[in-house]
């Protein structure tokens, strides 16, 4: 009998190492033989821990399993059962390529990995020139998942047109975003993409070594990780001659220290150097002048761990997908206060309505939505009046919104966006790297301007209208320059939450 | 957590394993963390030197990010997020109200030394809000119960 339960943290964080060990204790008693798979989470999270049982090469799932289910989930006949996983609505409607293996192999297994279509990019790549390979990121249309959405192949083609005697790729798994957790499911439930996603880099743009700075609040992510890498080396999958390639591409997996800002691709460059993580004025970019001041491609998780499909099924095929300029697929994060929460991968386009309303089926709470918070700390608050918003890069912005790393925070009708915007200021003025003026000492005016305004002083609005804008033109990074936008938005779109006492009695 | 003084031959054996990588100075600043449980001031000396650094720029960078510690902390470390996804779901109270059960403030650590408790802003775990982290185990889904039996299991 084969069983599943994740050993990703969510499933961990509700309980998973419980059942495991209860699946194996029941399972001994009854003296029945199982080969017990610690796999990745689906990503329905609401149904963690989810127990899969194979029969007949169909898995069966139940959830959210609890230790007091296992007897009955081992006899097969447990009413937590939800029938085929395949089969369940939320995984029916998803587009999974990214994320095509999580949840279902065993995520340190490389033979599961190529059995499932790993490794296959790579092979493709390794028959490719490094400008064949530029070309081909180029062609799919991808973009940063990080949060810029700046066009992948046009830095990749910087580095390789850059001149240096070592180049470097570093993958940016710092995701600090409140809500965004893409990048942590993939790292723990299928490791080894991430990897040859960064090897295709590597070999498409000269360089030979890879970092990944990997945040310290994942411990998790970072024990799979390094285990990965070393499994890696030693199928030859990594080192000094790539699946006998005869080219070299070797990587490190390094430990954050708990800054948002390094987050950001020149902060996190200087925090990998050993500096504190201050972030650097471009010119010069990071492809010309990164780490160590050589050429160096910086990419979000999820944008490397996407680039093993698009040389697994062609450029093309992953091109068809999306809205617009938003090509491809986008791993949507729900989060928050939402009753069904997890990650859901799709083409670009699904409206934001869809995605809380129906995917999600609105509040945990049951109380009706307020706002959804889409991008991260940075992102804009969405109220309900807006769900109709296309979620892709240009549309959202054409809302005044942000998709970011596409995280959905959503909030119920208790929430108070005073709070919530004092929040945000407060949260850049602790992560602030100190650089400019506007962030370090307008995020502590902006505290302020709010409990002013808290208290019933009116007149102190327009002053948190102004500071907004000194901030985001006075700005080195988005940290400070996009502060403004959850704070605006909230004030914009939530006016009654702002009002002074005497108003609100009136 | 191990609080004791660390000897220079400790010391010398961390910086030998890792001064030779690129970037050498956060992984040697989390291996001394990790080791003493905190960041010993006689370690300052020994890594300004092998990294050919002043002192100053070597605090600069210990002040710089919120996990390294200059002073020795509880047992066990919780941390409590108190990002936007655990706030929707009431982690503001939680985090309130644990704090006002055991006389702390933000960093501060129990009388017995048994637990320190710190913010954080997200553990990734935004669809089971809200949540919380003892040492390195990760706890979803936390109410005053659950967080009263993680504080009972670190000694609280
Ligand atoms: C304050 C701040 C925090 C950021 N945090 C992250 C992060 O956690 N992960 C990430 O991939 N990009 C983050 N970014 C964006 C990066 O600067 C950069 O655009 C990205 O890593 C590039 O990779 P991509 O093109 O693959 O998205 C952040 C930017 C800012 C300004
Ligand atoms: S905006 Fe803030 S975080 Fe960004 S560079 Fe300026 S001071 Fe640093």
């Amino acid at each position: 009998m084969k069983i599943y339960v994740p050993m990703d943290s969510a499933a961990k964080a509700l309980g998973a190492e419980d059942v495991a060990a209860a699946i194996r204790t029941e399972a001994k008693a009854r003296g029945i033989e199982i080969e017990l798979v610690r796999n990745g989470t689906r990503g329905m999270i609401w149904l963690e821990p989810l127990v899969e049982v194979e029969i007949d090469g169909v898995r069966h799932g139940y959830g959210p399993a609890t230790v007091g289910d296992v007897a009955d989930i081992l006899a097969g006949d447990s009413a937590k059962a939800l029938g085929p996983v395949e089969k369940l609505d939320w995984m029916k409607r998803q587009t999974r390529l990214t994320f095509a293996r999580v949840g279902v192999i065993n995520p340190l297994s490389l033979s599961d990995y190529e059995a499932h279509g790993g490794l296959a990019g790579l092979w493709r790549a390794i028959g490719m020139d490094g400008a064949g390979i530029v070309e081909e990121v180029t062609k799919s249309g991808l973009r940063g998942r990080g949060g810029a959405g700046f066009p992948t192949g046009i830095k990749w083609k910087t580095v390789h047109d850059a001149a240096g005697p070592q180049k470097y790729i570093v993958c940016n798994a710092d995701e600090g975003d409140s809500g965004t957790f893409a990048d942590r499911m993939i790292m723990e439930g299928d490791p080894f993409t991430l990897i040859e996603g960064m090897a295709i880099a590597g070999l498409g743009v000269g360089a030979t070594k890879g970092y990944v700075y990997l945040r310290s609040e994942y411990p998790d992510a970072i024990r799979v990780m390094r285990r990965a890498v070393e499994i890696a080396r030693g199928a030859g999958v990594l080192g000094a001659d790539v699946l006998g390639s005869g080219r070299a591409f070797e990587m490190e997996i390094r430990v954050g220290a708990g800054a948002y800002v390094c987050g950001e691709e020149t902060s996190l460059l200087n925090s990998l150097e050993g500096k504190r993580g201050v972030v650097r004025a471009k010119p010069p970019l990071p492809a010309l002048e990164g780490f160590l001041g050589r050429p160096t491609v910086v990419n979000n998780v999820i944008s490397l761990a996407t680039v093993p499909v698009i040389f697994e099924k062609g450029a093309q095929y992953y091109a068809d997908f999306g809205l617009g300029r938003s090509r491809g697929t986008v791993t949507l994060q729900i989060a928050g206060n939402v009753a069904r929460g997890g990650l859901f991968e799709t083409a670009f386009g699904i409206s934001l309505g869809e995605v809380v309303n129906d995917l999600g089926s609105g509040t945990a709470s049951g109380r009706p939505v307020k706002a959804v918070q889409v991008g991260g700390p940075l992102g804009a608050y969405i109220p309900v009046s807006n769900f109709d918003a296309p979620l892709g890069y240009e549309e959202l912005d054409a809302k005044g919104g942000l998709l970011g790393h596409a995280g959905l925070v959503v909030f119920d009708d208790a929430a108070d966006m005073l709070q919530m915007a004092r929040f945000a200021m407060e949260f850049c003025a602790v992560e602030s790297c100190g650089k400019c003026t506007p962030c370090r000492i307008g995020a502590v005016r902006g505290v302020e301007t709010l409990d002013r305004i808290a208290e019933g002083d009116g007149a102190a609005i327009p002053l948190l209208t102004d500071l907004c804008e000194t901030m985001k033109d006075g700005s080195l990074c988005a940290l400070g320059g996009f502060t403004p936008l959850p704070v605006m938005s909230a004030l914009t779109h939530f006016p009654n939450d702002f009002a002074t006492q005497q108003e609100a009695a009136e | 957590m191990n609080e004791t003084v660390p000897t220079s031959e400790e010391i010398d054996t961390l910086l030998a394993e890792y001064s030779h990588l690129e970037g050498p100075l956060l992984p040697i600043l989390h291996a001394m963390q990790d080791s003493f449980g905190h960041i010993p001031e006689a370690a300052h000396r020994p890594i300004a030197e092998a990294l050919n650094i002043s002192r100053a720029e070597l605090h600069g960078v210990i002040s710089f990010y919120h996990d390294f510690r200059e002073n020795p902390v509880g047992r066990h470390v919780l941390k409590i997020c108190r990002a936007e996804a655990c706030q929707a779901v009431g982690g503001t109270a939680l985090a309130e109200a644990t704090l006002a059960k055991l006389g702390l403030d933000w960093h501060g650590t129990t009388i017995n030394g048994a637990v320190t408790v710190e913010p954080v802003y997200c553990l990734g775990l935004c669809a089971c809000a809200p949540a919380a982290m003892l040492d390195d185990r990760v706890v979803g889904r936390v109410d005053n119960a659950r967080m009263d039996t993680l504080l009972a299991e670190a000694g609280a």
